[in-house]
């Protein structure tokens, strides 16, 4: 098992640095660089800037230059925001808690609406109770992010004035007070991102649990006695939570994805809106590093669903 | 002495696309105490639908038990929900699928798959259920059971499955079992095996056995009694070897000429015969005899009345116009 776990970390090591080139190619070939400003700032002489951007190495070959980012990152140097003025993976440290708390809790949120509605929705297929779920699933995941996150807004912070529409970074209180205020404003981002990820996965369950309801080894376990409970969250759901875990690591790119937008719409102070603006500012290594995280993020979610399908299918030994 | 499992009248209905499917159509069906009763059948005759009503495994909707009385015990099983039933299931009526591969839950060990059961009917520990369980894989003959209950369906060949599935139908010492085709998805010499493992079962706990089968030969080596179902109906009852010597019905004497002899010399042997046609398809199927169009002893009464089942010997019942002088109307 924990061979397992180091063999599947060094097999990611490579597809890090194929993703690293990449990103570094494709920032490489778009417009704009941390000191192309500095070539229509009048006050800045154009030798200056000719001898900054020598410094910085900034005109040598693409390959020198991937080489000595390489470098640098293995050596734990993410590099430094010219914008924000400080060292890239402190400004990372520093937004990345936001994220993962968002993210986390919406994902919580998703898998505690979909699985137990997905589950009973397939135990009475065609039922009123499944024609409403799957009517709310639909509206759910037709409807954009942008576009719920600026309804809930609306709603709840414009029209009925109960919750914070900006997201604040360093709340001004201490103990319980902070914790309250820290759940209140996360609530309408978490919401909007785990309903829109608990659509499609109650879709995602409803479908897997249909497919096992109706083998033999569900019949077997019903001969049994066991009572509908049972053989539904013993005998059923484990097996259908497979394919659902697969589904649910292949979607978690689109995850972040869709935090940035989240992010952008309830101004939380994460990588993601982190992000936008460096793109937005030509702040590159802060993109470089930004997008580099979110890809190891992804690796290490697919990882994390390797490792629980081998919990859940014994079929699949870890070798 | 009141029969064990007497089943009377039983309609079991499939709302379809197409229509109502008449899966089972009248069926009487009646098994004693330590009794080994067959029904056979080909595939579709209604045979397996037939002993999953019993115990309402049938999917409910679109299957529907629209009539019959299902006695077990004198207590009728038709009235009663899914979870009344949970009571008597495993525990009263042990049930053994067709299909080993794909009978026992490929997430599960084996062991927990046997002793859920012992612990949900009889109150055990998890100990006390596991170390039962371990009994019963010794008495099925499963090598090594002390190791193998931890381990996994898939680490077990067809015929061992099997062998988990009657330890797991037999696990609470059931008065009755109901064996849907056991043998059938198990290569030549395993279903011979387990045919015998079964027998020896049956002794040892002395419960009745109501075997599902297509294969004569299955017939003719374990029953008892013999009821022979043909779409949805049961068209001939009788003592196994009444119905060998002597059977009544065209479809039964069909079933028994298209077993393949090898005790005839080379000059008597002939080609195999096999019965023409198939199955009706049991939606609104035409009216009289639902044989009728297979038979080769058809005649105009056939297609019109619905033959009824009638004693043509002491213990031995057919439903077929052949031979009936009573109610002919003409």
């Amino acid at each position: 098992m924990s061979q397992y776990v180091l063999r599947r970390l060094l097999i990611a090591v490579p597809s890090l640095l194929g993703i690293s080139l990449v990103l570094f190619i494709v920032l490489a070939l778009a417009p704009g660089d941390p000191f192309s400003e500095l070539a229509t700032n009048p006050n800045v002489p154009p030798e200056v800037a000719a001898a900054l951007r020598a410094k910085f190495g900034l005109d040598d070959p693409i390959h020198i230059r991937y080489l000595r980012w390489l470098a640098a990152m293995a050596q734990g140097d993410w590099g430094f925001s010219f914008v924000s003025r400080m060292d890239v993976d402190t400004l990372i440290l520093q937004r990345l808690p936001a994220t993962l708390y968002v993210i986390g809790s919406a994902q919580i949120l998703a898998l505690l609406i979909a699985i137990p509605v997905g589950v009973y929705a397939a135990t009475r297929p065609y039922s009123i109770f499944d024609q409403i779920a799957n009517t709310f699933a639909f509206i759910g995941f037709s409807l954009p992010t942008f576009f719920t996150g600026l309804l809930f807004i609306l709603i709840f912070s414009v029209t009925l004035d109960w919750l914070p529409f900006v997201y604040s970074g360093d709340i001004k209180a201490t103990g319980f007070r902070w914790l309250f205020e820290q759940i209140r404003q996360a609530i309408m981002p978490v919401m909007v991102l785990g309903l829109f990820q608990a659509a499609s996965m109650t879709r995602f369950v409803r479908s897997a649990m249909l497919d096992v309801i109706r083998l033999d080894y569900v019949t077997t376990a019903r001969a049994k006695g066991l009572g509908q409970a049972k053989v539904i969250v013993k005998h059923a759901m484990r097996n259908a939570m497979i394919p659902v875990v697969t589904l649910i690591a292949l979607q978690m790119p689109a995850v972040f994805g869709g935090a940035i937008v989240t992010e952008q719409i309830f101004r939380i102070p994460g990588i993601g809106s982190l992000l936008i603006s460096s793109i937005l500012s030509n702040d590159t290594p802060v993109v470089m590093a930004v997008t580099f995280v979110f890809a190891c993020l992804v690796v290490l979610f697919n990882l994390i669903a390797d490792i629980l399908y081998g919990w859940l299918d014994p079929r699949i030994s870890f070798r | 002495m009141a029969p064990l499992l007497e089943i009377k009248g039983l309609k079991t209905h499939f709302a379809t696309d197409d229509g109502i499917l008449q899966a089972v159509d009248g069926v009487d069906i009646a098994l004693n105490k330590g009794e080994t009763l067959c029904v056979v059948g080909e595939s579709g005759c209604g045979k397996t639908v037939t002993a999953m009503s019993i115990l309402k495994l049938i999917a409910m909707p679109p299957g529907r038990i629209v009539e019959g009385r299902i006695m077990f015990e004198g207590r009728d099983l038709v009235p009663l929900s899914s979870r009344e039933l949970d009571d008597i299931r495993a525990k009263d009526i042990g049930f053994i699928f067709q299909e080993p591969m794909t009978s026992l839950n490929p997430v599960l060990t084996v062991g927990e798959q046997v002793a859920e059961s012992l612990r949900r009917h009889e109150g055990l520990s998890q100990k006390d259920a596991l170390a039962r369980t371990v009994e019963m894989f010794k008495l099925v003959q499963i090598p090594n059971a002390q190791a193998r209950v931890h381990d996994y369906p898939h680490q077990f060949s067809g015929g061992m499955r099997q062998r988990v599935m009657i330890a797991m139908a037999l696990a609470c010492k059931p008065k009755l079992v109901i064996a849907d085709e056991p043998t059938t998805a198990l290569d030549v010499t395993i279903q011979a095996q387990i045919l015998d493992l079964l027998q020896d079962m049956k002794e040892r706990f002395g419960m009745a056995v109501m075997l599902i089968t297509h294969a004569m030969g299955v017939v003719a080596e374990t029953a008892q009694r013999v009821v022979v179902m043909y779409a949805g109906k049961v068209v001939e009852e009788a003592d196994v070897e009444s119905l060998f010597e002597s059977p009544r019905h065209p479809y039964t004497q069909g079933l028994i000429r298209s077993i393949p002899r090898i005790d005839l010399d080379s000059k008597q042997k002939t080609r195999l015969e096999a019965i023409g046609g198939s199955v009706p398809i049991l939606i609104n199927p035409a009216p009289g005899c639902r044989f009728a169009p297979r038979c080769r002893h058809a005649f105009a009464r056939c297609a019109e009345q619905e033959p009824v089942l009638r004693e043509v010997a002491p213990g031995h019942r057919m439903a077929c116009h052949l031979g009936d002088t009573q109610g002919v109307t003409s």
